[in-house]
């Protein structure tokens, strides 16, 4: 087979990469653009956002409000360039996918309507009842249908990017159908593969969500910002891990513990007030605090045994009982399809347990406000990405638009510098395709490999990371965790792959994938490790305070032979002087 | 979650599951799996558990686990089924049997070749055309929600393939369109943003269009998002006759 050549190449087909794609279409159609996925798009994990997407649209709101949030939200660990480019592309943004088709949810005038959310000051969130991430994925699918110039690699799987001359000239990948390593030739590469919650046992993310493009990106010599910053979302079923959405809160849901007490009035979250007060849910107060918080509460309400004891771990309870069947109906059926599903539950009637779940990585490739690495001709937007706009934590519904933003701005960046690079190297592709089917050949064949497999080494890894890693943290679980995954990776070198078959072998997939998190294990665990403070989500028992002193930065994380190298970069800072973090009282 | 020894209640279920590797094999076969379980588990636990612990040569595809991406659809006992929506408790302790969706060819085990459906959707021309173009500086396109309603339902296809599966008509002819992209087609038809009925219909009307589905209704039985694609099938049969008696009552107009 001929290597294939595009000018820019999208790897993953999830929001951040279809909504680079149809920028490049649009925009640049004369342009060659490749999405390669290796899942079909509309299985992305976009596809699982539920809550919405914030974005200054009314009267009453501003985007020096939104950006401001944004940042408190980030305890001023956000770029603010960064953050003031999302809230003021963000509009535009939202009603263009309004213009192709995505059903928002409505105002009784026919405007889109906003729901409060977590960390907001005022009403912004765009939603689409509570499938906001499936309506938004499905219309940048079905949209990007329209362009012959968009060219899909549908179940392909990369393993490496090929880089030559101090820039990429594609990727190496296994189509799965047939198990052939292939190489797809570009100028420019945008890494588009979302988060890796999956390196943690118990989370929201899906089963793709293994930090592949993060792994690309740092073995191509890229550094991994902030990856210390792993955000815990505080309501999600037991068992499961499946996310009933901040939007039950915005809608007036509370969290009471085993005495139905609604507990985070008890730290410093402000006062709640009563369910028929018509201030009620009253803004970046109590339930509409943000994540980092409440996640951090719930450890605290389980330290002094007030949660509850259930077979899946202790949990609290979410209360939507008093928003009425119509509300819970209209508003945010499928947090009722699933609990009734998923734990027998009708919100309608009864709390539904909930508690802390891995849910999304605020750190990530570290790219500018271009979404440019420092590898020319590599950009990366969404959750692989880290720009930042999330800092140490991340405000519900602000990351749908950070895809929809940065996924577009990649996609111009891309575009431009596909423009004025010679072509690629067609004999550095086959280089790395050969090397890579060797590789795969090899690992393939019967006997190789030693006594350990994916799901035993996949398993020790989230546990090291889980325990180590966790909301709250110190120096010797941290060191635990990094000679625990230093120790994993030696072990990987001898992992048996039983399935030697070429087609759809998804042993093989998840052994690759398992590299990939070992990598972004090993990157959270020393960020973590080196960060010797509290921020936002991350919490050191033994360094519980800020210190802007010598932390107002980015950790940045190079890979190297043997421990990554941890340095830093100061935050940016525009017009918002780092402050103290308050809810419930400003 | 993958069940862990801890938690497990004892019981084992069995499951009977479909195995092909085309490239290897020249016949199918089916493959008993003796499993513990837990009351909650549901069917892709199951599948998961054989994977990470009994037989990681068995090759399925999923993600989400929680019913929305759409990928983990399957035979389950003979019917089409999302597995992360199916409890193991449904069967037991009978066998489950487990099978790659009827209709598709079997790229392997439990993995279908969907490309059909991938190549035909866009030719519904699933997306928006405005009927009032506008530049984004102006706004958003007003809806009430009223005229949102008229066609959410339509809009909540997963593309979980589970009504191809069950549609006997795409059974005996796979190059009718099918339930899933006819029911796109009138999502948008009936979307009040939206001017590209006309241009749709050229294909929504072709002979592997609406006018092949002969209303069983199956696929609005096994449909688990509840986006009922007879019924849009049915609606657009109506829209479109329509259309066509006003143009040979008015013509010109």
């Amino acid at each position: 087979m001929d290597v294939p050549v595009h000018d820019v190449l999208i790897v993953g087909g999830g929001g951040a990469g279809l909504r680079a794609a149809i920028a490049i279409a649009e925009d640049y159609p004369e342009i060659s653009v490749g999405v390669i996925s290796k899942v079909y798009p509309m299985r992305s994990h976009t596809v699982a956002a539920e809550g919405g997407a914030a974005a200054v649209i009314k009267d009453n709101d501003s985007l020096d409000d939104h950006a401001y949030d944004t940042i408190s939200g980030s305890d001023w660990l956000a770029d603010q360039d960064a953050v003031e480019v999302l809230v003021s592309e963000a509009p535009a943004e939202m009603i263009q996918l309004e213009h192709w088709g995505c059903p928002w949810s409505r105002e009784p005038d026919g405007e889109v309507a906003v729901r409060p959310f977590g960390g907001m000051q005022t009403e912004r969130t765009w939603y689409a009842a509570d499938k906001t991430g499936f309506h938004m994925l499905h219309s940048l699918f079905q949209t990007s249908l329209k362009f012959d110039s968009i060219v899909r690699y549908d179940e392909w799987f990369v393993t490496s990017l090929v880089l030559e001359d101090g820039r990429p000239h594609g990727v190496t990948a296994i189509e799965l159908k047939s198990g052939e390593v292939h190489a797809i030739g570009a100028r420019a590469v945008i890494l588009c593969t979302g988060g890796a919650g999956r390196v943690y046992p118990f989370t929201t993310n899906s089963n793709i969500k293994t930090g592949d493009g993060m792994a690309l990106a740092y073995r191509a010599g890229v550094p991994l910002k902030d990856m210390e910053f792993v955000q815990y979302h505080p309501t999600g079923l037991p068992g499961t891990g499946i996310l009933i959405t901040e939007a039950a809160r915005g809608e007036g849901g509370v969290l009471v513990n085993r005495d139905g007490y609604r507990y985070l009035q008890d730290y410093d979250l402000g006062e709640p007030l009563e369910l028929d007060d018509p201030n009620h849910p009253q803004k970046r107060t109590m339930e509409l605090g943000p994540r980092d918080r409440l996640s951090q509460a719930f450890i605290h309400e389980r330290e002094k045994e007030r949660t509850i004891e259930g077979p899946h771990g202790d949990y609290v309870n979410l209360d939507l009982t008093h928003l009425g069947e119509r509300t819970i109906t209209r508003k945010i059926p499928m947090v009722r399809e699933l609990a009734v599903r998923y734990v027998g539950i009708d919100p309608v009637t009864e709390p539904i347990p909930v508690r802390t779940v891995v849910h999304y990585m605020m750190g990530g490739i570290d790219t500018d406000v271009e979404a440019r690495t420092l590898q020319p001709g590599l950009f990366a937007a969404g959750e692989c990405a880290c720009v930042s706009v999330n800092g140490a934590n991340r405000l519900g519904s602000n990351s749908l638009t950070e895809l929809l933003v940065y996924g577009a701005r990649a996609a111009r960046s891309a575009a431009r510098f596909a423009g004025e690079t010679p072509d690629v190297s067609l004999a550095a592709l086959r280089t790395g395709q050969e090397a890579q089917r060797q590789r795969i050949t090899e690992w393939l064949s019967p006997g190789a490999g030693g006594g350990e497999t994916v799901a035993g080494l996949r398993s020790s890894l989230g546990d090291a990371l889980e325990e180590g890693a966790g909301i709250f943290r110190d120096e010797s679980s941290l060191q635990q965790a990094c000679d625990t995954i230093r120790n994993l990776k030696q072990r990987f070198e001898n992992v048996k792959l039983t399935d030697t078959s070429r087609t759809f072998n998804y042993e093989l997939t998840a052994a690759l994938e398992l590299e990939c998190m070992l990598d972004v294990g090993e990157a959270i665990a020393h960020s973590a490790l080196a960060r010797t403070e509290s921020r936002g989500s991350h919490q050191r028992t033994d360094h519980p305070e800020r210190d802007d002193e010598r932390f107002l930065n980015h950790s940045l994380a190079y890979q190297t032979d043997g421990d990554p190298r941890i340095d830093y970069r100061d935050v940016v800072i525009t017009r918002w002087p780092p402050g103290k973090r308050t809810y419930g009282t400003d | 979650m993958a069940p862990t020894d801890s938690d497990l209640s004892g019981r084992p279920v069995v499951m009977d599951v479909f195995r092909f590797l085309p490239d290897e094999e020249t016949e199918p076969r089916f493959q008993r799996y003796e499993i513990p379980y837990r009351d909650d588990d549901v069917v892709l636990d199951a599948l998961n558990h054989i994977k990470a612990e009994v037989d990681a040569t068995l090759s399925f595809r999923w993600a989400c686990r929680m019913g929305v991406c759409g990928s983990c659809g399957m035979m389950v006992n003979g019917e089409p089924r999302l597995t992360c929506e199916t409890f193991v408790n449904e069967f037991h302790p009978e066998p489950i049997r487990i099978e790659p969706l009827a209709h598709f060819p079997v790229a392997r085990d439990l993995v279908i070749n969907m490309e059909n459906f991938m190549d035909t959707l866009p030719t519904v021309k699933p997306w928006l055309m405005p009927a009032d173009p506008k530049p984004i500086e102006e706004g958003e396109f007003l809806q009430s929600p009223g005229e949102l309603a008229t066609y959410k339902r339509f809009s909540m296809c997963i593309n979980c393939m589970l009504c191809y599966s069950a549609c006997p008509v795409y059974g005996l002819d796979e190059t009718f369109i099918g339930p899933a992209a006819l029911a796109l087609a009138q999502r948008y038809n009936l979307d009040s943003r939206d001017g590209g009925k006309a241009e749709r219909a050229n294909v929504v009307t072709s002979h592997e269009g609406i006018w092949e589905c002969t209303y069983v209704g199956d696929c609005t039985r096994v449909c688990p998002k509840e986006v009922d694609p007879a019924g849009a099938i049915q609606m657009a049969k109506l829209s479109y006759a329509t259309d066509w008696v006003k143009s040979m009552l008015l013509p010109g107009g």
